[in-house]
């Protein structure tokens, strides 16, 4: 994927990229710090619909989101000949009872069965994380089990 | 009653109107620029009010805000993006300076005003408000849009502009000989250059002299350096100003971002007793009858720097719309255009209708730039569908 930097002088910098459909999309990375997401309209690619500022957390997370999908969309191809097998992604949320516990906390594999394969974090993968690995609000958990495994595996890591 | 009280007190109350004008300039979403040039009307000569006391204190504060609004102008940018910078927009910008300064120049011999007065009312004229145009992109929603590198490389060429033109203006004003002013300008083109080598080379040795970790010292440094470059820029005839702008150059990086964040409510309150200064030496009275010119100066510079904004678009490949927004966000004047003729009259080379006349342009153009900013776009486009529709009539 081509993805345009332009320097914007006295402010910051604009990183984008033409979709398929005809839209542009990205982010402006502001000199503060602060991340605009932005979606050029339909009629007219050189101007925005819509510049969504994000916070860091925010960015990260939807960095996760679609990271996540990318991730769990290879991993159930891959899965697809295994039949009951399904992956799924689950989030941290900022009132889990596992945030900034080590993910051994949890036993998922003990208790329902399901591999936690990979935690996406501020827009990178961890691949296979151990049970010490310590989960954050905003975490991206991609998961592996069976459809019971996964529904009994987002009980546990919503209400502990 | 005592100087001292009076003094403090006329302060106290012109600062605290300011603050409310600044409310109601945000309140309506505008810049409180023209504001605080009204509030310096009606406090000056011949204003409702006449304050006396602050007038020592009000023109050394306008002095250290035109020092601090240069110097956080520097700050802005790094060296790499005013080469870079300068590299992509020469085009539009020699159109830009060619376009917008020969208004106000032209306008100048008209009413007799001389050499001094064209150099002087093509300076205020040429220069849009990078400020304004910063904040009305921001505020509308358009950093993300492909036309505004377009008019921030435009910016960032007038910026650099600046740094030579306003040496030039302080030599002319102070009716230095040709030969002088010769040498006025090689030293300030040299000073230019050397500082813009060692900024892209050496910039963290500056940064680190000024830097450091407790806020107060960073302050008091940082403060004191850019007085110390201007006070030593002013003896040699280059403008205060320029050594402000220039040593916001070489300052880069964290220590530029920290300086930024540390000076900036110094520089509004500064800036706004500048503008007020400004304000208070101009007589309402000397408004009115050149309102006119105002007006068609206004009209005249709005469409030029409209053409120029249209045709940088153009050549970076924007389509129309993009085009016509990127002209608008050009039209504002404000801060340097009060510099330039704030400047020019503190010399008392220039008859005193030349500041009538452009505080009446700035007020002017400070609120007609972000109108047409934001309405540009729709009066644009109805007026370019009737002419697609037309073939079918």
């Amino acid at each position: 994927m081509n993805v345009d930097e332009t320097n914007l002088p006295g402010l910051g910098r604009r990183k984008d990229f033409m979709t398929a459909s005809g839209r542009r999309i990205g982010v402006v990375e502001l000199r503060e710090g602060q991340t605009e997401l932005i979606v050029s309209t339909w009629d007219d690619p050189d101007t925005c619909q819509a510049s969504i500022p994000l916070t860091s957390d925010e960015a990260a997370t939807l960095g996760n989101l679609l990271g996540g999908t990318h991730l769990a969309m290879k991993l159930a191809e891959e899965h697809k000949d295994v039949p009951g097998i399904v992956t799924r992604q689950f989030s941290i949320a900022a009132d889990s009872p596992f945030q900034n516990q080590p993910m051994g906390k949890a036993c998922i594999r003990t208790r329902c069965g399901v591999s936690i394969v990979a935690i996406m974090r501020e827009g990178e993968v961890l691949p296979s994380p151990g049970p010490d690995v310590v989960l954050h609000p905003g975490d991206l958990l991609v998961a592996v089990g069976t459809q019971e495994g996964l529904d009994s595996a987002a009980h546990i890591l919503r209400h502990g | 009653m005592d100087p001292l009280a009076q003094t403090l007190i006329e302060l106290g109350a012109v600062v605290f109107c300011l603050g409310l004008l600044a409310r109601l300039a945000g309140r309506i979403g505008m810049s409180p620029i023209p504001f605080y040039l009204l509030g310096g009307l009606a406090f000056g000569a011949g204003g409702i009010i006449k304050l006396e006391g602050m007038h020592e204190f009000a023109h050394l504060s306008g002095e250290i805000g035109v020092i601090l609004l240069l110097l956080m102008l520097g700050l802005e940018y790094t060296a790499a993006e005013l080469f870079t910078g300068l590299r992509r927009s020469w085009q539009a910008g020699v159109l830009d300076l060619v376009l917008n300064f020969l208004p106000g120049a032209v306008l100048a011999v008209l009413l007799g005003w001389g050499g001094v007065g064209a150099m002087v009312m093509g300076g205020v004229t040429y220069i849009s408000s990078s400020g304004i145009a910063a904040k009305v992109i921001t505020d509308l929603g358009r950093l993300g849009n492909r036309e505004t590198p377009v008019v921030l490389s435009i910016l960032v060429f007038e910026d650099l502009a600046m740094a030579v033109y306003l040496p030039i203006l302080t030599a002319t004003l102070a009716g230095v000989s040709f030969l002088g002013g010769l040498t006025t300008v090689a030293i300030a083109l040299a000073v230019v250059s050397v500082v813009l080598m060692v900024a892209l080379r050496h910039g963290h040795h500056v940064s680190k002299a000024v830097h450091s970790e407790n806020s107060e010292v960073f302050l008091l440094n940082v403060l004191g350096a850019a007085l110390l470059v201007a006070g030593a820029a002013s003896a040699m005839q280059v403008s205060a100003a320029v050594g402000a702008f220039m040593l916001g150059i070489a300052i880069s990086g964290a220590t530029a971002h920290n300086a930024t964040r540390i000076l900036e409510p110094l520089r509004d309150l500064f800036a706004a007793i500048f503008f007020v200064a400004f304000g208070l030496n101009t007589d309402p009275a000397s408004i009115p009858p050149v309102l006119g010119w105002a007006l068609v100066l206004a009209a005249a510079t709005a469409g030029t720097k409209m053409i120029t904004g249209i045709w940088a678009a153009k050549q970076a490949g924007i389509a129309r719309p993009g085009r016509f927004r990127a002209g608008a966000a050009l039209v504002a004047r404000g801060e340097f255009s009060i510099v330039i003729a704030g400047l020019a009259v503190a010399s008392g080379a220039v008859p005193h209708d030349l500041a009538a006349l452009a505080t009446a342009y700035v007020l002017l153009m400070a609120v007609m730039g972000p109108l047409a900013a934001r309405y540009v776009e729709p009066l644009a486009k109805s007026l370019i569908r009737p002419r697609a529709v037309a073939p079918q009539l």
